[in-house]
């Protein structure tokens, strides 16, 4: 009882750590995508080929003035990029980073309702946002915060029901039991390709990115909820929003393309040593980098939807669709069962 | 074994408890590290492009954004029933000589469906999705200025 | 007590009649919020300020409110002499300065009833032809990143990169050009250094616009965001006197290079395309298509270029060749003339008016004789485009708002004055 205690502590601190390390180096790489896209540099003065920026952004946020206007309410202000934050950070608990390594699981709370607690606890994170619009006490991110809570709420639902089939070909909502069912029967993308392709987008929605950042859309709300925002508290929705990426991209990964599998031996199958244990680790992260790549790809190709077009994607297109996928996959599961 | 079922849900009290220490952590080390607090006109004024505040930032929501939360309340709840049927969908769907359920399994799913789908169309018809204002009858440009 | 809202109201009337229009009962659509968009807002192209009225994301109402970049240029005009003027002109619409210099010195040459010499009329051509480019590819870029497409932004000012490096080879300066004098140009181009980084230019330009092209032009959410967005029928473009590529997306087929062709431009051979609707995609593909259209007449122009002077053959209007001032008495007290008390304009009043990119830019020179103006209006067509804001935007939502800014195209620097 008490190893597997210290055990798991040091797997919530190991991801924790790593996770943020991948956000802060997602937030450089981004950058420097995006300046290869439009032939430019991007950041690549500090350390070797731009690699301590994260560190120099970080300590200047760390020694800034801590700026709290006077028009703001104060107490919620200061509560609002902490609560983006949390959900962030907690969905991040029931993703199999690994199959195993040694006897340890390679999941830190291996919860039988695991995408049941990861929309749960995604769907928190609008309440920072709104909260932030709203503390602000300033007219753009007042309309930045309910533009987003709306958005976020609508992208909830197609989210949800986007990967019900998923569900029903993999018998379970635990996402380790998701990853199993794959390495017997190959990546899910090839047999739902709409399910994935509307998580995908649903997911882009989810986190704010651009094609549907319209919550903090420059061009129109200047900076959306955190216009008020400065120093570390900005920086936290900013890790928020790459952080909720990892997460939204981990689960892309073990729902749709095999978690930390590969269709061939020793990847699929749970690891039985430590060394093949890590190996899936990094297959797992490889391809989170991959879908984090595309994240990135796509901000820097499309323009931004309006708010109407977004919401109808989501309630005319997505939602309907999602039904009849639901229906499909039922129907010629009960035909192939009989 | 009752325990064990709540205990696999420890670790998440324990990254919420992380979680919310490091983001005080963050909010907390620069009031510390950073450069005194200086209070001047410009920092104390809520942004809107460099122009003193029209009026308070307090508008009503407009009713659709209540609408719109009254739709993700109905859709969402019955999409947590939906995953329950999903879960043991494959498992039941089997004939009930196996230890199924058979064929009632999946028409009580896409009975569920359809009555979801009507909710949605109805709610479609009544305009409750439209976001785009309705085209306002335009009056000569001349007689507007 | 007077409020901030009242403080910063823009304009009484308007204000009466917003009463009027509650009082009718149209105040019953809702809460309205009032916000400021400008003059420091990252879309508003400059200092522009707007006041929006919002219905949650509805725009019931706004009102432009100008003025944040004002110099006075039009009566500065008249404290200084004519030549001493034209550098102002490259501060009116900045971002196609060379456009602006030929457009004031035919103004001033009509009055002065000079000609220049052929040459001189197809440097002038290309000139303005390349500023065309220059603004059109900022003005699309600008509307991209408005609806969200930064990249497009980025390559479009690649491609002006390169424009600036043909300014500096042409005139000397990259941004501020001042490249006419009145009467000719500061410089003659230099053929062999000038003319192949014109033809490198464009050969590599329909490739620069092809790209654009593939990135927007069927981009479905590009497409979304513009068709049908903004829409300005024709009789309130002509009611309000709106020119340029705004006035040909609604299908007006009225570009001053062929309505009163002026210059080398008879010479050329070029198409003006219009739009149908009138909406902010036309717009952008009328812009497309006059940047192909302007690399036809640079075509056309860098091959067919004349030789001979640059300046007109009359002497008095000039400035004399540096070694003559140097060497010989009389052309130096006519320097000495010419640049303490000008030209000797005759006394008249002239209108002259030239197609610039963002449309018709108009000097109207009132002389009493002597090197200085009496009096100069510029016609901006930024500030008369921008009139037609209201008209297009009322009705439509905060982020197509975006769109018609970035596909009106204007220039504060210009609209301002």
């Amino acid at each position: 009882m008490e190893s597997s205690l210290i055990v798991t502590v040091l797997k919530m601190v190991s991801v924790v750590g790593v996770v943020l390390g991948i956000v802060t180096y997602t937030v450089l790489a981004e950058r420097r995508i995006c300046a290869w896209m439009q032939d430019r540099l991007g950041p690549n003065r500090v350390g070797f080929g731009g690699l301590g920026q994260p560190i120099a952004d970080m300590l200047k946020l760390l020694f800034k003035e801590d700026v709290v206007p006077h028009h703001v309410r104060r107490v919620y202000y200061i509560l609002a990029p902490i609560l983006v934050l949390i959900p962030s950070i907690v969905g991040l608990s029931v993703i199999p980073w690994g199959s195993t390594l040694g006897s340890m699981q390679c999941v830190i709370a291996d919860v039988d309702a695991g995408i049941l607690l990861a929309f749960a606890v995604g769907s928190l994170g609008v309440y920072g946002i709104v909260l932030g619009g709203w503390a602000s006490n300033s007219k753009y991110p007042f309309l930045g915060g309910i533009r987003s809570s709306a958005q976020l709420i609508s992208y909830e639902v197609t989210l949800a029901m986007s990967v019900v089939p998923v569900f029903m070909q993999a018998g379970g909502l635990r996402l380790g039991g998701i990853v199993e069912y794959q390495t017997l029967h190959g990546w899910l993308v090839w047999q739902q390709p709409l399910a994935c392709f509307i998580f995908l987008v649903s997911a882009f929605a989810e986190t704010n990115r651009l094609p549907f950042d319209l919550p903090e859309a420059e061009q129109e709300l200047v900076s959306g909820y955190h216009t008020e925002y400065s120093g570390m508290k900005f920086a936290l929705f900013f890790l928020a929003e790459y952080s909720n990426m990892v997460v939204a991209s981990a689960l892309l990964v073990t729902m749709f393309f095999g978690g930390w599998s590969l269709p061939f031996a020793p990847f699929n199958a749970p690891a039985t040593s430590v060394a093949v244990g890590l190996l899936h680790i990094g297959v797992f992260l490889l391809k989170v980098f991959a879908v984090l790549f595309v994240y990135i790809w796509v901000r820097w190709t499309l323009p931004r939807f309006r708010y109407d077009q977004l919401m109808h994607l989501g309630w005319k297109a997505f939602f309907p669709l999602s039904l009849a996928n639901i229906i499909v996959t039922a129907f010629i599961m009960a035909w192939r069962a009989q | 074994m009752q325990v064990d079922e709540l205990g696999v849900y420890m670790p998440v009290g324990g990254m919420l408890i992380i979680a919310a220490l490091l983001g005080a952590a963050m909010v907390l080390i620069p009031t510390l590290l950073g450069m005194r607090r200086t209070h001047n006109a410009v920092e104390d004024s809520p942004y809107e492009c460099g122009m003193p505040p029209l009026e308070e930032a307090h508008a009503r929501f407009s009713v659709k954004f209540y609408v719109t939360a009254m739709l993700f309340i109905v859709f969402d709840l019955e999409g947590v029933f939906l995953l329950g049927w999903a879960a043991v969908y494959r498992d039941l769907i089997r004939p009930v000589s196996e230890g199924g359920i058979g064929w009632p399994l999946l028409w009580g799913g896409v009975i569920f469906l359809l009555v979801l789908e009507v909710a949605h169309v109805y709610a479609w018809r009544k305009g409750v999705l439209d976001w785009a204002p309705r085209p306002r009858a335009r009056k000569p440009a001349l007689e507007q200025t | 007590m007077s409020t901030a809202s009242d403080l910063y109201w823009i304009d009484s009337a308007a204000r009466a009649q917003e009463q009027a229009e509650q009082l009718a009962g149209e105040s019953l659509q809702g809460e309205r919020m009032r916000i400021n968009m400008g003059p420091q807002h990252p879309s508003t192209h400059g200092v522009l300020r707007l006041v929006l009225d919002l219905d949650g994301e509805e725009i019931v109402d706004l009102w432009p409110d100008i003025g944040y970049l004002h110099r006075g240029d039009e009566k500065i005009a008249e404290n200084m002499t004519y030549a001493q003027f034209l550098p102002y002109t490259d501060r009116l619409d900045y971002l196609a300065p060379l456009a602006n210099n030929v457009a004031y010195a035919y103004a001033v040459e009509k009055l002065c009833g000079l000609d220049v010499p052929p040459r001189c009329h197809y440097i002038r051509v290309i000139a303005c032809e390349l500023a065309r480019i220059s603004s059109h590819l900022l003005g699309i870029g600008a509307l991209a990143m408005d609806v969200g497409a930064m990249t497009v932004f980025l390559y479009a000012m690649q491609e002006r990169e390169k424009i600036y490096d043909m300014c500096e080879e042409l005139s000397g300066a990259r941004f501020t050009t001042s490249y006419t004098r009145i009467g000719g140009l500061s410089r003659d181009l230099r053929p062999d250094t000038f003319l192949p980084m014109l033809k490198a230019f464009m050969d590599a330009m329909p490739a620069a616009i092809d790209q654009i092209d593939g990135l927007l032009t069927r981009n479905r959410i590009f497409v979304d965001r513009t068709r049908g967005i903004g829409i300005l029928s024709r009789e309130d473009a002509i009611d309000l006197g709106v020119t340029g590529p705004v006035l040909r997306a609604i299908g007006v087929d009225w570009d001053l290079r062929k309505a009163h062709p002026y210059g080398a431009y008879p010479e050329f051979a070029f198409d003006v395309p219009v739009g149908t609707v009138g909406d902010c995609y036309d717009r952008y593909l009328v812009r497309m298509e006059e940047m192909r259209q302007s690399l036809r007449i640079l075509r056309q122009a860098s091959e067919r270029l004349p030789g001979g002077p640059v300046n007109a053959p009359e002497a008095k209007w000039l400035l004399p060749e540096k070694r003559g001032v140097l060497t010989k008495m009389e052309e130096l007290i006519h320097q000495f003339i010419m640049v303490t008390t000008g030209i000797n304009a005759p006394p008249g009043e002239v209108y002259f008016s030239a197609e610039n990119p963002k449309g018709e830019l108009g000097f109207y020179i009132v002389s009493r004789g002597g090197g200085t103006p009496h009096r100069m209006k510029i016609r901006a067509p930024s500030f008369v485009n921008l009139q037609a804001l209201r008209v297009m935007s009322r009705g439509h939502m905060v982020s197509d708002m975006m769109a018609i800014l970035g596909s009106l195209d204007f220039v504060m620097g210009e609209c301002d004055r």
